[in-house]
Order: C-alpha cells, then sequence, then structure tokens
C-alpha cells in the first residue's frame, strides 16, 4: 500500500537557491523525510554529509559520523527498522566498502537511499575528477541475485527531485536506491527552486497496523510482488530479519524451495513493475537515423552534440535515462528496431552501453563513445559517432 | 551565451566572485548561469580560478572552453589564463598586482586598483566587491540590483554594508572608465575624420 502525503515543512529550504549538486542531494532527502544520515566523509561526495549534519539540528535529524562506510551502511539498517528514513553518500571506494550490506539491505527489504558521487576509479583513481565508473558496480557489486534502483541526476536541481523521488521509491519497494551523480554535478552550482512542502508528495512508511502477535516482516507473492508493511523496533512487536534466505516470518530457511520463493520476489517486486519506476526523457526519436542514450552529465554535452548533428540534416534523437536500473529495456529495444545506429556516450570505458547492445541485439549499429575519466566530453567527439552512425 | 573565469590567489575571494555573480545572474536577472571552481590540491595557496557559463537558455556544457572574460588579480593567474582569453575578449586586471604584457590589442584590457580601493574602505578583504562592482559596469553581464539581493546569504551579516560600498565604489569606477573611454574612442574617431 502507498500511501503519498505532504512534506514535512520543517525539512523544506523553500525557495530558489543557488546551489551545487552535493548540497542538493542533501536538501532533497530532507525534504523527503530522511532524519537519519550515517556516512563517511570522501571526495567529492563530502559536502552532501556536511550540509546534512549542519541542517540537522534545525529539522530535529541525526548525523552520524561513522568509522567507514562499511558501518555505515549498517547504520542505515538499523536507523531505518528503526523508524526513519535514512542516507548516505560516498563515492568509488566508499560505495566498494558498501556492496556487502548493500546486499544484506536487499535481502532484508530495507528500504535507503545511496548517494554515489562518482568519481574516477579503480581503487583511488582520480579523486577530484569526474566519472560514470561505477554504473555496473551499482548494478552487480554485492554477490547474489538481487535488483536495486539507480537514478542518474544531471543537474542540481534534477539532484533536489530525484533526491525525494529516492525516497519514494525505496519506501515504496522497500529496496536500496542509488542515486548516481558525478564529481561535475555534485559540485557545480546552479538555480535550484525548492517548492513549498504543500506541492511535495512523499511516500510514507508502509507501517503495519495489526495485531502484535501476528505480524510478518516479509510478504512474498503478492500482486506485482509489492512488499509487505514495516514495523518499528521497540514498539513491542517480535520480529526477526536475517541475510540468510527466510520465509515470511524471517526465519532462516535453507531450502531450494524458499531460495526460490525468497529470491524470486527480490527480483520480481522490481522487474514486475519496470513500467512504473522507469523514468526516462526522449526527444525527437521518430524518424531517427541516430539515437543518442545517455544519462547524467554526459546527457547535457550529448543535447549540444545532437543539436550540432541536426544543425548538418543528420536526423538525430535523443534520449536520457533518468532510471538506469532497472534499465530502459523496452524503449531501448523499440529504438533500435527502427534507427541506423545507437550512440552511447559515457565517462567509462563502456558500460552501460553493454545494456544498451544487449536490447539491440543485432538490429542496429551501436557505438560506444568512451572514455577512461576525469572529464566530460568534448562534443565533437559524440559528433563525430553520430556521424559515423548515420554511414 | 557568456564564457567568464575569475582567477587569483587563495584568500581574495575568487570562488566567491563566481558564486555572488552567478547567483545574482541566475536568480534575480532572469538568465541561466553555471558556476564551477578548480578543484583539486592546486587549488591551495597558488592560482585559484572560478568559471561562470552564462546564458539566455539553459546552460549545457558547463564548463568554460574559450572565455570571453577574463579576471586576474594576481601574476600567476595572469600569466596562466591571459593566453587563452578568446581574440577580442575583456581582460580585467588589478593592475597593481599584475604587471601586463605590452598590449598588442588583441584583448580589450580594463585595469583597476581594486586592492587599493578596497584597503581606502578599510579591509583588503572587499576587493572581490570592488571587482564585481566593476565587472558589471564594464561587462553589462549581471545588473547591480542583482548582487545586492544575492550578496546577504554570501557574505557575513556585519560586512554586508562595507560590501555593498566595495561593489559601489568598483561600479562606480567602472562607469567612470567606460565613460573615459567611451569619450577617447569619440576623439579619436573625430582625429581619424579630420585627417
Amino acid at each position: 500500500m502507498v500511501r503519498k502525503v505532504k512534506a514535512d515543512p520543517k525539512g523544506v529550504l523553500e525557495g530558489p537557491h543557488f546551489m551545487d549538486g552535493d548540497h542538493a542531494l542533501a536538501e532533497g532527502a530532507l525534504a523527503a523525510g530522511c532524519r537519519f544520515f550515517a556516512g563517511y566523509p570522501i571526495t567529492p561526495s563530502t559536502e552532501t554529509a556536511e550540509r546534512f549534519a549542519e541542517r540537522c539540528p534545525e529539522v530535529g535529524g541525526l548525523f552520524i559520523q561513522m568509522e567507514d562506510e562499511i558501518a555505515s551502511v549498517t547504520a542505515l539498517i538499523g536507523g531505518a527498522w528503526g523508524g526513519q528514513k535514512v542516507m548516505t553518500v560516498t563515492s568509488g571506494p566508499g560505495m566498494s566498502l558498501m556492496l556487502e550490506n548493500i546486499g544484506l539491505a536487499c535481502m532484508t527489504e530495507t528500504p535507503m537511499v545511496i548517494a554515489n558521487v562518482q568519481r574516477g576509479g579503480p581503487s583511488t583513481g582520480l579523486p577530484t575528477l569526474t566519472a560514470q565508473q561505477d554504473m555496473m558496480q551499482a548494478r552487480w557489486g554485492s554477490h547474489g541475485d538481487y535488483r536495486v534502483i539507480a537514478l542518474a541526476p544531471d543537474s542540481p536541481q534534477e539532484c533536489f527531485d530525484l533526491a525525494i523521488e529516492a525516497f519514494n521509491l525505496a519506501e515504496t519497494y522497500r529496496v536500496p536506491v542509488l542515486i548516481m551523480t558525478d564529481e561535475t554535478v555534485g559540485h557545480m552550482h546552479e538555480k535550484v527552486v525548492i517548492p513549498p512542502a504543500s506541492e511535495i508528495e512523499v511516500v510514507e512508511r508502509n507501517w503495519y497496523t495489526g495485531p502484535k502477535d501476528q505480524y510478518k516482516p516479509f510478504k512474498f507473492g503478492a500482486e506485482n510482488y509489492m512488499p509487505g508493511p514495516m514495523v518499528k523496533i521497540g514498539d513491542g512487536y517480535r520480529f526477526h530479519i536475517t541475510g540468510l534466505v527466510h520465509d515470511e516470518r524471517g526465519y532462516p530457511q535453507a531450502s531450494v524451495e524458499a531460495g526460490k520463493i525468497n529470491i524470486t520476489h527480490l527480483i520480481e517486486k522490481i522487474d514486475s513493475n519496470r513500467d512504473k519506476i522507469v523514468r526516462f526523457e526522449a526527444d525527437q526519436l521518430d524518424g531517427a537515423e541516430v539515437v543518442v542514450v545517455s544519462y547524467g552529465i554526459t546527457s547535457r554535452i550529448a543535447i549540444k552534440a545532437v543539436m550540432d548533428a541536426r544543425k548538418e540534416g543528420i536526423k538525430t534523437g535523443n534520449f536520457r535515462m533518468i532510471t538506469c536500473w532497472p534499465f530502459p529495456e523496452k524503449q531501448i529495444r523499440e529504438i533500435a528496431s527502427k534507427v541506423k545506429a545507437i550512440v552511447v556516450p559515457e565517462i567509462n570505458y563502456g558500460q552501460m552501453v553493454l545494456e544498451v547492445e544487449r536490447m539491440a541485439a543485432g538490429k542496429c549499429k551501436v557505438i560506444s563513445v568512451n572514455s577512461t575519466g576525469g572529464a566530460v566530453h568534448d562534443p565533437n567527439e559524440i559528433l563525430a559517432a553520430i556521424k559515423e552512425g548515420r554511414s | 551565451m557568456m564564457e567568464v573565469r575569475f582567477s587569483g590567489f587563495g584568500g581574495q575571494g575568487i570562488v566567491r566572485c563566481a558564486l555572488i555573480t552567478g547567483k545574482a545572474i541566475s536568480l534575480y536577472d532572469d538568465k541561466y548561469a553555471t558556476m564551477t571552481q578548480s578543484f583539486g590540491p592546486e587549488a591551495r595557496g597558488g592560482a585559484c580560478s572560478s568559471q561562470l557559463v552564462v546564458s539566455e537558455n539553459r546552460v549545457l556544457y558547463p564548463y568554460v572552453t574559450v572565455p570571453g572574460v577574463l579576471v586576474a588579480l594576481s601574476q600567476e593567474a595572469y600569466n596562466k589564463y591571459e593566453p587563452e582569453l578568446g581574440n577580442g575578449g575583456i581582460l580585467i586586471v588589478e593592475q597593481d598586482l599584475v604587471k601586463q604584457k605590452p598590449d598588442t590589442g588583441r584583448v580589450q584590457i580594463f585595469p583597476i586598483p581594486a586592492t587599493r580601493i578596497a584597503e581606502e574602505l578599510g579591509n583588503r578583504l572587499f576587493a572581490n566587491l570592488v571587482v564585481i562592482g566593476f565587472f558589471a559596469a564594464v561587462t553589462k553581464c549581471v545588473t547591480p540590483d542583482a548582487v545586492k539581493k544575492a550578496l546577504p546569504e554570501l557574505v557575513p551579516g556585519r560586512f554586508l554594508k562595507a560590501n555593498m560600498q566595495a561593489f559601489d565604489k568598483g561600479y562606480a569606477y567602472g562607469n567612470d572608465l567606460m565613460a573615459t573611454k567611451a569619450g577617447a574612442d569619440k576623439m579619436a574617431e573625430v582625429c581619424e575624420a579630420v585627417e
């Protein structure tokens, strides 16, 4: 049951601001009702933590600087089951540490929001420079079969907007939601308009209200695999959650059959709701010879290239993924069946392009405009690929 | 579209220059502005720079490629960034701190003793506001009203008035210089016609 309410005005810093993406993430989280943040500072994401910490006394939130990123996500699991909307923020190396407990959060169906302000990797890589190199890690990084949701904002305004969206998705599907932004968006300042609380819709936690002795922390096999309600630790409910395969009561069940029910649920609650989750922006796809598919900061550079291509008479469409995971499979498949080529620029050596290739399945050319990270593309590189795709 | 680079050394309020100007433009002048800054170990102590891309439409590419305006408040910044300023671009220099190359006419040079003016107002820390005032008068990129609306959250409250004054001084200095320049240009035209 998804219940939407108006945002608590206490967390909403209404008005126009000139703000960077990192700060906008924190403001979006506060507007969404997040009141618990546990994290460990890392460039280029630290400003989000600083902002959240600074605003905590005003809104009545709690900020904890943890000993590391492993503990940060553990604290989020506790915070969420303690009744709060919870968030952390990190970058590459910290993300690697968080993965173990992101798996635990998926298994225990604990709602949380994790922002990854991407920088160049691998390892400590390029701490101060931009990248989109963790896109596959976001999807596959923790072990086992599971699903998460990942969003990619292209501006400080969208950092604010998508932070709210991320919390709403996390509560609706009881799943970790990743905001895959990057150093460029994180550190650029632009106008951010924060609407009044009365115009912000937030999804309330689905609280259990039945008899205390009948609560089950999990619900498998509901319509569209929607997850069941939660309770708050300390409210007198006896329940158990675990990383082991479990039944609806949360008790470990080491059997093939239990695994089938449990894991199917984790996957299908996202996959069977894909159409409701996936968000994108499409422009002039009809009749396009070439379509550029991109996300995050790269999508802004891509628009420039697309405009240049159109000036040269090439019918070029533009498709911006706002949701990267679950992947917009249906949309890309449809594009691939109609165009000569899809061009995929990303600030990595070719990651989401693999998904595009999977959907295109040989129906059109797929051209990767990749990079080793550290800088946004030169629009001319993308333009050259558009021309190559048309020929 | 206009690309602007503010540069100097750490401590001169270079980042603040772009923050104040960017906020003024995007919140109160009804245009789009995207601000980025040098971010890395090189920003500490040495040459420091902040960038603004200003446009009537949404800014797509967020970084400065060929600046049309360069503000250089230190020798190192001038040496580093002057060569990338576009032909015919506007160069604003702190004349007491920057020893310039001979003027070849490649760019339009607007000198100002910003630090000295700020010191006359009581504190050299106001130099960046003097520069923003001068910048506003010379480039017309931002209106004085917008800057004054943008200031309150970006400078400490107790220095708000002094910063406003610094802005006014720089703006007046810029207007005077523009008037003199216009007069000189007109005179040159007249002389040419007579010849």
